[in-house]
């Protein structure tokens, strides 16, 4: 069977590692109200991407360069609310248009980076998704108690002089890195749909934290590969599919009531 | 007598413009210290003076080598959605609590969300106090508390007595006359 060809077998793991990866940052970032930080980091991953390529460096490598000089310039602007994150947006997007209407190079990869073509990633993918699925997870049992913490008790760090800047900046290169290896593995939109879409249903549905962990990640990993086997089957691109799927899936779950 | 865990001296604070002060007390380990005034005289100012998050204009605050903070604000970080349980909320607060007031049993399974104001107020009051700071700052803790609320409130305000050192604001005289080994009244 051509879906369980070994050809197919580097994407779908690249694919499996970044999405459980995205899924679970996802939920923090709800949690900070900052889930447009991902659609401006992977704006900018995508531009980066494609001036990379242009000079024959890796999407992947152009990618992560892009989005955490993102995150750096945040953390040293110290900007509130989300006017940086739509600075990004836009530059990113500015940035990508340009290069792709410029080099026939960007054109091509420019397509592919919006629709997403999961099926020609590579060792070079798989192991910078093995890379990042290795940072989130212990990025994350460093940083989510202090993420949490820092959203309900907002006062604490500031009272005892705390450099708060060291976890703001360690969960914003985390974000980054996630965005841009999965902006150049699965495309752009979804990467951001995957930071989005399994959190907003998790924060409905969950009784308590771990359950919207479980279920974020879960839903994810779920739509991933329903959106593989859909996207393979109809010859669709599979960007597209994947937003289609969970779209679709999470409004349905998503007009039951939440629990007491 | 033992070091005080916080002196202020002359204090004068509040942020383009001076909005309290002079004002000279001093919180010993272990007190629970209540600081009276009518709404709006600055006392929250003065709270936000001690966390560092108000400018001071004249005199200072002598902290202990060390001294660990923990500071309620006025009204919890209430998010439209928390897909948090009780407990949750206070694990990651570090709180350090095994038997819940009776009243709060029943809170610690539920999502903190469906809680109500007084609710969801009483639990951030227990899990701040039940964490590791050496000094707790409580700004106005009894706001949407009932008088049922503010009974259990005052109760473990004084099971904290010489365990813990409180400093809370209040423009309730009775409720700090309650709770309180020693009340400052600001407006003297």
């Amino acid at each position: 069977m051509l879906t369980w060809d070994t050809l197919f077998a580097v994407p779908f793991l690249s694919g499996l590692l970044v999405v459980a990866a995205l899924s679970a940052v996802g939920v923090l970032l709800r949690l900070r109200n900052e889930w447009l930080a991902a659609l401006g980091f992977a704006h900018l991953a995508g531009a980066s991407a494609l001036i990379g390529l242009s000079i024959h460096v890796p999407a992947v490598l152009g990618a992560t360069f892009g989005a955490s000089i993102g995150a750096v310039f945040k953390a040293i602007g110290r900007f509130r609310g989300n006017s940086v994150y739509a600075l990004m947006i836009l530059a990113g997007w500015s940035t990508t248009l340009l290069v792709a209407a410029n080099t026939t190079l960007g054109s091509v990869f420019g397509h592919a980076m919006v629709e997403g073509q999961l099926y020609f990633a590579g060792l070079s993918h798989l192991l910078a998704a093995a890379m990042l699925a290795v940072a989130t997870v212990a990025g994350l049992h460093w940083l989510m108690p202090i993420v949490i913490r820092s959203r309900f008790f907002p006062g604490h760090d500031a009272a005892n002089r705390l450099p708060a800047w060291r976890w703001q900046l360690a969960f914003d290169l985390l974000t980054a890195l996630g965005m841009a290896v999965a902006t150049a593995t699965i495309g752009l939109m979804a990467a951001f749909a995957l930071v989005f879409i399994p959190p907003w249903l998790a924060f409905r549905k969950a009784r308590n934290w771990r359950q919207a962990l479980v279920i974020s990640i879960g839903f994810a990993m779920a739509g991933y590969i329903a959106a593989f086997l859909l996207a393979l089957w109809l010859d669709q691109p599979f960007g597209p599919v994947l937003v289609a799927f969970l779209l679709v899936v999470a409004s349905v779950t998503h007009i039951r009531p939440r629990p007491a | 007598m033992p070091q005080p865990l916080l002196v202020a001296n002359g204090l004068v604070t509040g942020y383009t413009d001076p909005v309290i002060g002079p004002l000279s007390f001093s919180i010993g380990p272990g007190e629970v210290v209540g600081l009276w005034g009518a709404n709006g005289c600055g006392k929250s100012t003065l709270l936000r003076a001690i966390a560092n998050k108000a400018r001071i204009f004249e005199g200072g605050i002598e902290q202990r080598p060390g001294l660990t903070l923990a500071w309620q604000i006025q009204q919890p970080v209430r998010l439209d959605e928390m897909p948090l349980s009780g407990h949750d909320y206070l694990r990651y607060a570090q709180a350090d609590r095994e038997a819940a007031p009776a009243r709060m049993n029943p809170w610690l399974d539920r999502r903190i969300d469906t809680l109500s104001g007084g609710q969801y107020q009483l639990l951030a009051v227990w899990a701040i106090l039940g964490g590791w700071a050496d000094l707790v700052l409580l700004d106005e803790p009894t706001n949407n508390l009932d008088p049922q609320g503010q009974q259990i409130l005052a109760e473990i305000l004084k099971t904290e007595q010489g365990t813990r050192a409180v400093l809370l604001v209040s423009h309730e005289h009775s409720f700090l006359e309650q709770a309180c080994d020693q009340v400052i009244d600001i407006a003297e």
